[in-house]
């Protein structure tokens, strides 16, 4: 298929190495880079502002004002940073793993354009610890882009100069949160840093920082190239261009990993592009794209996927990767293991989020247990409603809950039974999460 | 001052504060963990959660952490509003969730913070029904407890561990729910500081180990404003005593001087008041050379008759005595008869620095103010060893150009790690030239390595680049030059620049380099500050009271009958020789608080009070003289050593101490004789202070067992002592209210227990004590005075083969002598060493840990070998040596050590 349509992935050939470089320029890679140095880095930013896209790690803030926020001009401070966050560590989500191991060049030219249009020096990929695969292919081309002179010093005589180092990191999910990710970078704990000051002020090394994710930097080339409106006219939304991985985990016939229209419905993805539920199960809810996002019910289902719609019905688009529960599963096991999960990688910082999501873990693990108490719901509606945003220092809590509290007011009833019968519903029948 | 609204009421706070410190500053209660004044704000632990609302009309508000927001004019806020302030119940309830509830068991129990906090938020009942995680604790050494279950995780301790005291040996591990904060394995803590850990710990993670040995509640102790007796700087104290015991010595905030920290010499060195080594009785000397106790009478008698006797009589005062006892024995043998208690050498640098000092011609700079130079040049000194707190002020000093450039970037100074991580290596320029490395070379701009000649020679050349009229140094070397031409400059950017030196540089030249570069900044209209260290805690006091360079050793070359040695080990000071040749023909009366090989040699011993049964005044390298008081009513024959003078004269029929019965006599005496002591009559509040009639109670409202405590031995209560001569009453009765800062003997206030409270008694928070700091200072510059340059600059220093030159190498748990009798110090001492280049070292074929035998006075030595990389080539480094520095050589030999005796 041409790049036409997939701008993500036209150059990714299933079950086959990474193009290299020179592949990779066959296929008309680098061309981007090279109409971008004739551009200004204003106008790159502009290209990229008008094309709309959204930040793909799951916050959704539109990258070209958050390239326009970063200092620039002659008096802005030096040095400055570009740093890809590609820590993926959003449980169910699978997709910026995809785009390093099998596109590391349309990276790669990401990078150098998003370096260029923020005037930044050194980028960092800080590549969560378990992609080693990620990591060696991403080296490789790092080196392979050196070796062509589109890395170092002066790149094309544009006088534009770009160094990439390729970081893994250590290994926890907090590592992924933008400041926290600093904080791992600099050898400090990774514990997250206030705002104010932003990372566009103070960030990394105290020096202004941008951070963006994979997918949203891999999306930066094709606009470059064809143009704004085109990146527009891919989507299907109407506030939001170009196209989108979607995945789908969970009991359908073929879960995987697409590149739709952004704004693709929900129930399109699970049904056409994921082949609909396997035999005996019925989709009940989804959490749209990871485990901190709100359960989408059936009623739903007709949502576009895009960050504003999702946003309409009480959810998140986040990673937009989807995970489907079923009837055969107990929502209140699922929400036992996705808080043990956000329980385990608390940073420790903060009260609420390190001593109020173990509590929350193991109430969960006394309902399953058929070992809950009648104000247990009570109790876990306190959390929901003080591990919230704004109240914790940042927004591994407030995410942590935000299935919890969708999931208190959807499968209430589920929640009531375990007290009542003091057992899971779903004992006997269910498969075990963990 | 901004304008803002909480609850309805309008109040003030100062721009640069934060929510939190202006509600605090205010009188309001606002719980908090994590935020400390010297810390500033990290939005940890989400407990002084309030209500901000966007304008007038806004009804909701949102919550915002108050330490983490800045007070806007006109900004409304709420503490009361119901939903905030049931979250901070909720993060209290967090917190109890691993917290182990083991008060009744708990040393903090009392004084704990967590527990006025929880208080505070009216969290009462848990509901929290699983198992609580618990951690293994460490054993950290013999200064702190370590009970990691109790912990909240608020993170101050390695914030200050670290951050502000510049430990590396303490960090937080794990993560989530398992954060554990120590020592990477269980070890002493080898900060210097780590004692603050106690106080700074809100709740009983971190106790006081040497406390524990003989603990008591803190509602049971008594208490007393006191002055580390430790070192030369006069760190402020609260001396917590119960039955006649001293049992801890904690930290009192003082806004000029100490803040909130102390350093671990000064917090556990308190021990040598309860050892068995005290003189408790007057001894008198037998026939056969041994001593017996007699009462107090006898001795006085004894005492008056060998002074009506007629004949000369040669008084050696000390440096760790107070102003009112040197003064009295000066009286009492006469000016031209009164010697400052310490060693030649000593002597020669005391008076240079009391005459620098006293001079008016340099400004003298409080601890505090310290903190605010914006350049220092350490020239000579090993801060970390010989004055730690100030060593503690200079590395805060180093942050301000990172401070500075997060302000750039509108990062409040509050905002503690967006400004840590703005300012990254961003520090002010601090130089450091010693000989030795020291604990302090990590925040210098430069750290420099010479020996104590060239160290001089680069402050001289300093002095001559900032000011052509100062004397240049010929010949010097290009790397000292460039080095001077930096620290010049550097110091003439500075708005205030710090120049620091001391008595521990061991060098006359050193400190005269130090002073000419103070008079150099003068003379290009800076303002800069010139702190002399000094040694001891009235070491400045007993120069301003002495005139030339007299020293132990020209006291007794005096070969008078009789010398009355006050509060000293003349074997400290003297060779042994010097010693035995005065004393086979004089008669020795030494008066001091504990047995020593002087009190041992002596004809008569009177025991005299240490700090804790004392009333006195003593004045620190600051020219601060600040008032201690005694938490110990003793009530057998230990007085202040002064009153056993006043009474032998009395008893003598001599009239020369007939005046000066009470503290604030002889103070005002000195006042009047002494014109650097003119303000001294301002140190304190007087004896006869009374509120409304009252004594000032120097125990706790809720003192227990006053009746029972002696019940063993009888069942009839017995009266309280009446404390002579004093504004405090020796019982729970008395005065409890507003008290003035120089007599506060507790910080406590409703609802604040712990030492939180401080917030309930700074004229604004983090500035100075409601009723201004304690203490007067005694040397202020004045604009007219000048004083000429120094122009004796030494030559180079050149290695010689075979004769090392010998530097004293301070050592903080070793130097003090009276430190140095507590278990806990004499445990973190390290054995004395001789420290060497590596080079040095290989040429006498001797590996780290290998003796080398020398001869120091008239004994011969063997010291282990330390290598110090950095120490430049021909010196000779002894450390934890200095009970003998009146007998260390200029120039060394040393010798292999003798071979082990099989």
């Amino acid at each position: 298929m041409a790049m036409v349509d997939r701008p993500l992935t036209s150059c990714i050939q299933p079950g086959r190495q990474p193009l290299d470089i020179a592949g990779y320029e066959r296929a008309g890679g680098y061309a981007a880079m090279r109409k971008a140095f004739g551009m200004s880095p204003e106008s790159v930013v502009e290209e990229v502002k008008r094309a709309k896209v959204r930040g793909r790690g799951g916050a959704g803030f539109p990258a070209g004002r958050k390239w326009e926020g970063a200092p620039h001009g002659a008096d802005a401070p030096r040095h400055r940073y570009l740093v890809i966050n590609a820590d993926e560590m959003e449980p169910g989500s699978f997709k910026d793993r995809l785009l390093l191991e099998a596109a590391p060049h349309l990276m790669i030219e990401g990078i150098i354009i998003g370096a260029f249009a923020v005037q930044a020096e050194t980028a960092y990929i800080f590549v969560r610890g378990e992609y080693v695969l990620a990591m060696e292919r991403l080296s490789r081309a790092v080196a392979e882009a050196e070796a062509r002179g589109y890395l170092g010093t002066d790149i094309l005589g544009s006088g534009f100069s770009l160094t990439i180092h390729v970081h893994g990191s250590g290994g926890r999910y907090i590592c992924g949160e933008a400041s926290a990710l600093f904080s791992a970078l600099e050898g400090k704990r990774a514990v997250p840093r206030t705002r104010p000051p932003r990372s566009t002020t103070s960030g990394l090394w105290g020096k202004p920082t941008v951070v963006n994710n994979v997918e949203t930097l891999c999306c930066v080339p094709s606009i470059i190239e064809r143009g704004a409106d085109w990146f527009l006219g891919l989507s299907r939304s109407a506030t939001e261009g170009g196209t989108k991985l979607y995945g789908v985990s969970g009991r359908v016939n073929r879960p995987g990993l697409w590149e739709l229209p952004v704004g693709t419905p929900l129930n399109e993805i699970i049904e056409e592009h994921a082949g609909g539920m396997r035999e005996g199960y019925e989709a009940r809810a989804v959490l749209p794209g990871g485990a901190s996002t709100a359960f989408i019910m059936r009623e739903n289902f007709d949502v576009p996927m895009d960050f504003d719609s999702v946003g309409k019905i009480g959810s998140w688009l986040g990673t937009a990767n989807i995970l489907v529960l079923d009837q055969k599963r107990c929502p209140v096991g699922l929400l036992r293991n996705i808080e043990h999960f956000f329980a385990q990688e608390s940073c420790g910082w903060c009260t609420p989020c390190r001593d109020g999501l173990p509590w929350v873990e193991r109430i969960l693990i006394a309902l399953e247990a058929g070992e809950g108490e009648p104000d247990d719901i009570e109790l876990l509606a306190h959390h929901v409603d003080f591990l919230g945003p704004g109240r914790t220092f940042c927004d591994l809590a407030p995410g942590a809950m935000a299935p919890l509290r969708s999931g208190l007011k959807f499968f209430r009833e589920e929640f009531e039974r375990h007290v009542s019968e003091r057992h899971c519903p779903w004992h006997d029948t269910a498969e075990s999460w963990t | 001052m901004t304008t803002f609204e909480v609850d309805g009421k309008t109040l003030t706070a100062k721009p640069d504060e934060n929510l939190l410190q202006a509600c605090l500053g205010a009188g309001l209660d606002l719980p908090y963990f994590c935020w400390h004044p010297a810390l500033g704000s990290v939005g940890a632990c989400r407990q002084c959660a309030v209500k901000q609302y966007d304008g007038p009309d806004d009804e909701t508000g949102r919550m915002v952490m108050a330490c983490m927001t800045p007070v806007p004019e006109g900004a409304r806020f709420s503490i009361a509003d119901p939903e905030v302030a049931a979250f901070r119940a909720s993060v209290i309830e967090w917190l109890m969730v691993n917290h182990p509830h083991d008060c009744p068991v708990c040393e903090e129990g009392g004084e704990c913070h967590l527990q006025d906090m929880t208080v505070m938020t009216g969290h009462t009942y848990r509901r929290y029904r699983f198992t609580k995680r618990t951690h293994l604790n460490q054993d950290l050494g013999p200064f702190i407890k370590h009970e990691m279950n109790r912990c909240i995780a608020c993170y101050r301790c390695s914030r200050f561990y670290r951050d502000y005291a510049g430990g590396r040996d303490f960090d937080v591990f794990a993560a989530h729910d398992h954060v554990y904060f120590g020592r990477h394995a269980d070890g002493t803590l080898e900060n210097e500081f780590s004692g603050n850990l106690i106080e700074i710990c809100p709740t009983g993670v971190f106790t006081d180990k040497t406390f524990s040995a003989h603990y008591v509640r803190k509602w049971d102790l008594r208490g007393a404003p006191s002055v580390c007796a430790h070192c030369g700087l006069g760190c402020n104290t609260i001396a917590n005593a119960r039955a006649d015991r001293l049992r801890r010595i904690v930290n009192r905030y003082n806004g000029a001087v100490n803040t909130y920290f102390l350093c671990d010499r000064g917090r556990f060195g308190y021990g040598f008041v309860n050892e068995a080594d005290r003189l408790r009785a007057p001894l008198r000397c037998c026939d056969d050379g041994s001593q017996a106790a007699i009462d107090r009478d006898d001795a006085l008698a004894r005492l008056a008759a060998l002074l009506r006797a007629g004949e000369a009589v040669i008084g050696i005062g000390s440096p760790r005595a107070s102003l009112e006892s040197n003064y009295v024995l000066r009286q009492l043998v006469g000016e031209q008869n009164f010697y400052p208690g310490v060693s030649a050498g000593e002597a020669r640098l005391l008076r240079l620095v009391a005459d620098i000092l006293g001079s008016g011609a340099v400004h003298v700079p409080s601890l505090r103010e310290m903190e605010t130079a914006d350049a220092v040049l350490v020239l000579g000194s090993d801060l970390p060893n010989a004055a730690p707190r100030a060593a503690l002020s200079i590395r805060q000093a180093a942050r301000g150009a990172g401070i500075a450039r997060a302000a750039a970037a509108k990062i409040p100074a509050w905002q503690d790690t967006g400004v840590r991580n703005h300012a990254g290596d961003t520090r002010s320029p601090v130089f450091i030239a010693t000989p030795a490395s020291t604990r302090l070379d990590d925040i210098a701009q430069r750290a420099l390595r010479a020996a104590p000649d060239d160290i001089a020679r680069l402050g001289f050349a300093v002095a001559a680049r900032i000011d052509n009229a100062a004397p240049d140094v010929p010949d010097l070397s290009a790397d000292l030059a460039a080095a001077a031409r930096e620290i010049a400059d550097a110091l003439l950017a500075a708005p205030n620049p710090l120049v620091v030196s001391g008595v521990e540089s061991g060098e006359e030249s050193i400190v005269r380099a130090a002073a000419n570069i103070a008079i150099a900044l003068r003379a290009r209209g800076k303002t800069p500050a010139l702190l002399l260290n000094v040694p001891e805690c009235n070491s400045l006091g007993l120069a301003l009271m002495t005139a030339g360079e007299a020293s132990v050793e020209t006291a007794l070359a005096r070969r008078a009958p009789l010398v009355i040695v006050l509060e000293n080990d003349l074997h400290r000071r003297a060779p042994a020789a010097v010693i035995e040749a005065t004393l086979a023909a004089s008669r020795l009366v030494v008066l001091d608080h504990s047995e020593s090989p002087t009190t041992r040699q002596a004809d008569l011993v009177l025991p005299a009070a240490s700090f804790a049964e004392a009333e006195g005044t003593l004045v620190n390298a600051e020219g601060r003289a600040q008032r201690f008081y005694p938490p110990i009513i003793a009530e057998d024959a230990v007085v202040e050593s002064w009153r056993w003078l006043v009474a032998a004269a009395r008893a003598a029929g001599l009239a020369s101490c007939e005046s000066l019965t009470t503290t604030d006599a002889i103070a005002a005496a000195l006042a009047a004789s002494l014109p650097h002591f003119a303000t001294l009559p301002a140190v304190a509040p007087p004896a006869d202070f009374r509120v409304v009639g009252s004594r000032i109670a120097s125990e706790t409202r809720r003192y227990s067992g006053r009746t029972a405590i002696d019940a063993g031995r009888n069942v009839h209560e017995k009266k309280p002592p009446v404390p002579a001569d004093s504004p405090f009453s020796a019982t729970m009765e008395g005065h409890h209210g507003t008290i003035p800062p120089a007599l506060r003997p507790v910080f406590w206030a409703p609802g604040w227990n712990s030492v939180q409270s401080l917030n309930r008694f700074q004229a604004e928070i983090d500035g100075p004590l409601k009723g201004g700091d304690p203490g007067v200072r005694l040397l202020e510059a004045r604009p007219d005075a000048a004083r000429p340059y120094d122009a004796s600059i030494p030559a180079a220093f050149s290695p010689r083969p075979d004769d090392w030159r010998a530097i004293l190498l301070p050592r903080v748990f070793n130097d003090d002598e009276q430190a140095g009798r507590a278990p806990p110090i004499r445990e973190r001492a390290t054995p004395p060493a001789l420290v060497l280049n590596a080079e040095d070292a290989a040429s006498l074929g001797v590996a780290a840990g290998q003796a080398l035998a020398c001869e120091i006075g008239d004994a011969r030595v063997e010291l282990a070998v330390e290598i110090d990389p950095a120490l430049p080539r021909g010196i000779a480094g002894l450390a934890g040596l200095a009970h003998k520095a009146h007998a260390i050589p200029d120039l060394l030999r040393l010798r292999p050590a003798e071979p082990p005796v099989s």
